[in-house]
Order: C-alpha cells, then sequence, then structure tokens
C-alpha cells in the first residue's frame, strides 16, 4: 500500500541574509511515511524545524534536498487535500465564524449557499451552533481554533497538519479539544500529522509519535503507542502503559538536547 | 464538539435605561463647548478682552445669521466644499490603488520610499507659490493643492496597511490555494482596510486645513477667502462667523467619514466596546 505522506530523505536550508554566514540548515535528510487514517504525532525540542517541515507538506515552501509524496505522488504546491491548522487560529478577522469556515470553500468553486449551508454544518459539529455571526475578537482561545478546525474539515481534505494547535489554550480547554479532535478523527479518519512540544499530548493523540532532533531537524525515532481508544472515558494517562511511553519519549528527547546546543 | 460555560464571552446588553444614559452623555461631552461659548460672551462684556477684536459671542452668531440670511454664506461653503471634496477625491482614487501596487511589490517600496517621504515632509503651503506659478490662480491651483496635501497620508497609510498584513494570515489562505489575485482581494485589501481608512480620515482633516490656506491667497469665494476679506475690512463678527462655520464643517466632515469607516470596518473590535 502506498503511504498517504511519504518524507524521502527531505531536507531544507535556508539562505541566512548577513554577509558571510553560512546558510541555516534546518533540516536534514528528514525520513517519515504515514499511512491513510493514522494519527501521527511529531515532537521535538523547540527550533528544531517542526514548522518547517509543516510549511514543506502544506506546499508553502520547497525541499531544498529530499522529495515529498503525497498518494505516491510529487507534492506540488498547495492544495485542498490538505488543511493546515495553526497554533494561533489565522481566522480572518473581518469575517464572522461563519464567513471564516466559509472562506476555503470559495477556493474550491462551491455555490454560495452550499458554501453557507457546509460551513454552518461544520460550525455545528464543532459545538458552535448560535456563534455563526461572531466576530473572531467576540471569540474565546478555545472557540477560535473550534473554528479554525471547522474551516480546515469543511472543504473535506485528507490530511490535516495541525501545527502545535492547542499550545497557546489553558489546560482545560486543551483537554477537551483534544479528545473532541480524537472523537472527529475516528468520525472522519483522515491522516492527521500533529505537531507538538508536548510529550503528554503526543503519546495522547498519536497512534504513532516520531521523535525530532534538534537542528539541524531529523526523525531519530518512531515509537508506536499500543494503547487502545482514548475515547472510551477512562482516564487513560494514568495508566501504566501510557506512563512508561511517556517516559520513554521523555528520555528520548532529553538525548537530543546536547546536540542542539553544540548546533547553537 | 461542545462549548463549555466558561469559554463563552460576556455579551454586552443594552441596558432598558439607555435614553437617559445617551442624554447625560451628551450633556457630559458639550459641557466643555458650552462653557467656552459662556467665556466668549463673558470676557468681552466684562471688558477682560478687547470687544473690538473679540466680539461677544452673541453678536458673532447674530452676524452668522446674517450671512445665512442673505445667502452670502451658502454660497462660500459650496465653493469650498466643492474644492475641497474634488481634491480629497482625486487624492483617494489615486493613493489608494498606488499604494496598494507600491506596498504589494517590495521592491518598488524600497524603491520609492526614500522620495515619498522627502515629498510627506515638504510642507504642502511651502509649494504654494509653485503651485500658483504653474497652474495660475484659478480653481486648478487650489484643488491641486488640496489633492497634493491628501495623497501622502493615504499614500503611505495604504502602503503601510499593506505591508503589515499578518502573515500569518497570507500563509493561511495560500495555503487554501488561492491564487495571488484572488490573496490580494479577499485577505490583503481587507486586512488593510482599518490602516487605509485612518489614512483618508487624515487626509479629509487636511483638505479643509490647506484650502483655507489657499483661499486666503487667492480667491473671489470660498471660507478662506470670506474669513481674510472681513478681517481686511475690519469686519470682525464676520470674520469669527466665518471661523466658526470653518469648524462646524471641518467637525461635520471628519463625522461622517468617522461613520463610514465604522460601517466599513465593523469587524473590528473597539475600545469602546
Amino acid at each position: 500500500m502506498v503511504a498517504k505522506i511519504s518524507l524521502q530523505r527531505v531536507g531544507k536550508t535556508f539562505p541566512v541574509r548577513s554577509a558571510g554566514g553560512s546558510p541555516l540548515l534546518a533540516l536534514h535528510e528528514v525520513s517519515l511515511e504515514v499511512a491513510a487514517g493514522e494519527f501521527l504525532t511529531l515532537v521535538g525540542p523547540s527550533g528544531c524545524g517542526k514548522s518547517t517541515l509543516l510549511d514543506l507538506l502544506g506546499g508553502l515552501t520547497r525541499p531544498t534536498a529530499g522529495r515529498i509524496l503525497i498518494d505516491g505522488k510529487p507534492l506540488d504546491g498547495p492544495g485542498l487535500d490538505r488543511a493546515i491548522v495553526f497554533q494561533q487560529y489565522a481566522l480572518f478577522p473581518w469575517l464572522t465564524a461563519l464567513g471564516n469556515v466559509a472562506f476555503g470553500l470559495q477556493a474550491k468553486g462551491v455555490t454560495r449557499r452550499e458554501r453557507l449551508d457546509r460551513a454552518r454544518s461544520y460550525l455545528a459539529r464543532v459545538g458552535l451552533s448560535g456563534f455563526e455571526d461572531r466576530y473572531p475578537h467576540e471569540l474565546s482561545g478555545g472557540m477560535k481554533q473550534r473554528v479554525a478546525i471547522a474551516r480546515s474539515l469543511s472543504y473535506d481534505p485528507d490530511i490535516l497538519l495541525m501545527d502545535e494547535p492547542f499550545a497557546a489554550l489553558d489546560a482545560q480547554t486543551r483537554e477537551s479539544l483534544q479528545l473532541e479532535l480524537l472523537r472527529l478523527w475516528e468520525g472522519t479518519r483522515k491522516t492527521i500529522l500533529f505537531i507538538t512540544h508536548g510529550i503528554d499530548e503526543a503519546v495522547y493523540l498519536g497512534q504513532r509519535v516520531a521523535v525530532m532532533s534538534g537542528r539541524p531537524g531529523r526523525v531519530v525515532e518512531v515509537i508506536d503507542v499500543p494503547l487502545g481508544s482514548r475515547t472510551g472515558g477512562g482516564d487513560i494517562r494514568s495508566e501504566a502503559a501510557f506512563v512508561r511511553l511517556r517516559h520513554e519519549l521523555w528520555a528520548l528527547l532529553r538525548e537530543q538536547a546536547p546536540a542542539r546546543r553544540e548546533a547553537a | 464538539m461542545s462549548v463549555t460555560q466558561e469559554e463563552r464571552p460576556l455579551v454586552a446588553t443594552r441596558s432598558a435605561a439607555a435614553l437617559p444614559e445617551a442624554l447625560a452623555g451628551a450633556a457630559r461631552r458639550s459641557a466643555a463647548v458650552l462653557a467656552f461659548l459662556a467665556f466668549w460672551e463673558i470676557f468681552p462684556r466684562l471688558h477682560l478682552v478687547d470687544a473690538t477684536f473679540l466680539p461677544p459671542f452673541s453678536e458673532v452668531a447674530a452676524a452668522l445669521w446674517q450671512l445665512v440670511l442673505s445667502g452670502e454664506l451658502l454660497q462660500h461653503i459650496v465653493a469650498s466644499a466643492v474644492r475641497a471634496l474634488a481634491g480629497f477625491l482625486i487624492a483617494i482614487v489615486v493613493s489608494v490603488p498606488l499604494g496598494l501596487a507600491i506596498g504589494w511589490y517590495e521592491r518598488l517600496a524600497a524603491m520609492l520610499d526614500p522620495l515619498l517621504e522627502v515629498f510627506r515632509n515638504t510642507a504642502p503651503l511651502a509649494l504654494l507659490p509653485v503651485f500658483v506659478l504653474m497652474l495660475g490662480m484659478g480653481e486648478t491651483s487650489k484643488v491641486a493643492m488640496v489633492v497634493y496635501s491628501c495623497v501622502w497620508p493615504i499614500l503611505l497609510n495604504t502602503v503601510g496597511g499593506v505591508r503589515n498584513v499578518d502573515p500569518l494570515l497570507v500563509k493561511s489562505a495560500r495555503s487554501m490555494g488561492l491564487a495571488p489575485l484572488q490573496l490580494f482581494l479577499r485577505v490583503v485589501l481587507p486586512a488593510a482596510s482599518p490602516t487605509i481608512f485612518t489614512g483618508i480620515r487624515v487626509a479629509g482633516a487636511y483638505s479643509i486645513l490647506v484650502l483655507i490656506a489657499a483661499e486666503m491667497v487667492g480667491a473671489k469665494a470660498g471660507l478662506g477667502y470670506l474669513i481674510n476679506y472681513a478681517q481686511f475690512n475690519f469686519q470682525i463678527t464676520e470674520m469669527y462667523a466665518g471661523i466658526i462655520t470653518l469648524s462646524v464643517l471641518g467637525l461635520l466632515f471628519n463625522h461622517i467619514l468617522v461613520l463610514i469607516e465604522r460601517r466599513l470596518t465593523a469587524w473590528q473590535p473597539r475600545l469602546t466596546d
């Protein structure tokens, strides 16, 4: 079976503007495969190029080495088969919640009436019925991220790319959104690549967790998370298996820290 | 998904006592103006200031009323308003598209920035003689003066507005596959519009300011002419009447612009909310 996302020895260097500076190597030979319908989380120390990787997958920038395949085909620019959810929501402040969700559908060429209908139903799916006419500044952080998630789902992409989407939220809101994201994933079976710097979050959400090293970023290890369904209602975070995985990840990430110091 | 109670934002509800509150607000806002007018009335009468040079407000008001009745005031208002509006509108039509282009193409902006700064920092009134030399004493030079003074705030704000669009919004729109033109129309333009409007409002104030000065130098009608002419002929009450008319006109113009701005950028959070 062809992997949904396949990164093959992907590298990204940025030219440095100041004279005499050597180019910045952000990613080095990153190889990773994500299966269709998989929920993969990606953890790494800050500055390890996680967001650079996400930009590449979004088609916003091009790799300077290696290649990226989506469904076995080389990635060619941005597309509605992938949606990005950003940490800072990236909602358009001049559009209402409904307008924001409908925004992506316009690029897809859906009629206005259907756009609004669909946007309404996706807002309902993230629990925001009755908030259609609110502008982003009238919504709390958690609600903004719900709108952003509804927007990314509205044009029905195969892949959700999430860049630390819950990092700016308070602990309680984050937990409820994590659970709801898992329910949405179980309901839609989209392929999700979820970037985080939280070890707990990585283990809780992911079927597999990819660990990245410090700069230049590489995927050093991918570990399986053999935990059952998280949406059952029990406190999975206190189970022995969860605690063990959490520790394993913690140790792996600690190994990566010195490498980062050397590079800096 | 469901929304927990904590997540709901507080929504301000209008109280039933809105009307008395509004009246109280109006009284608060006009108190200072009324006090000022009272002083204007009393000081000359008590000979604290020379009534020849500052007649009591009631006399000025009477002169103003006479100017209204004779139709003279309207004629001057129309002359000034036509010039100011023509110049102001021409400036908008020229500067907004130009500013959008300069802001969008970074290289063009880098090239033009120093020149724009030079022009912006050249006081329009210093150029009045140049305009008169090149365009004569007629309407053209006055409108050109207004255009010149209005162009810079609009242009610079438009450029700034476009360049300061949140890159994350552009990134987000690009990730949804928007073509460059769509990106510009649906993201950059709305994102920049509040900044552009600030420039337009500043230009509105400039238009009247500069026009009056131009009319004082050479004109046969207009409020600037009225004020200057009245002073020459020692019609001091008429002079003040002209000045008051000018203030009211300026206030009105600004208020209209603020209303339009509010309407077009209603999505923005406001401190007064």
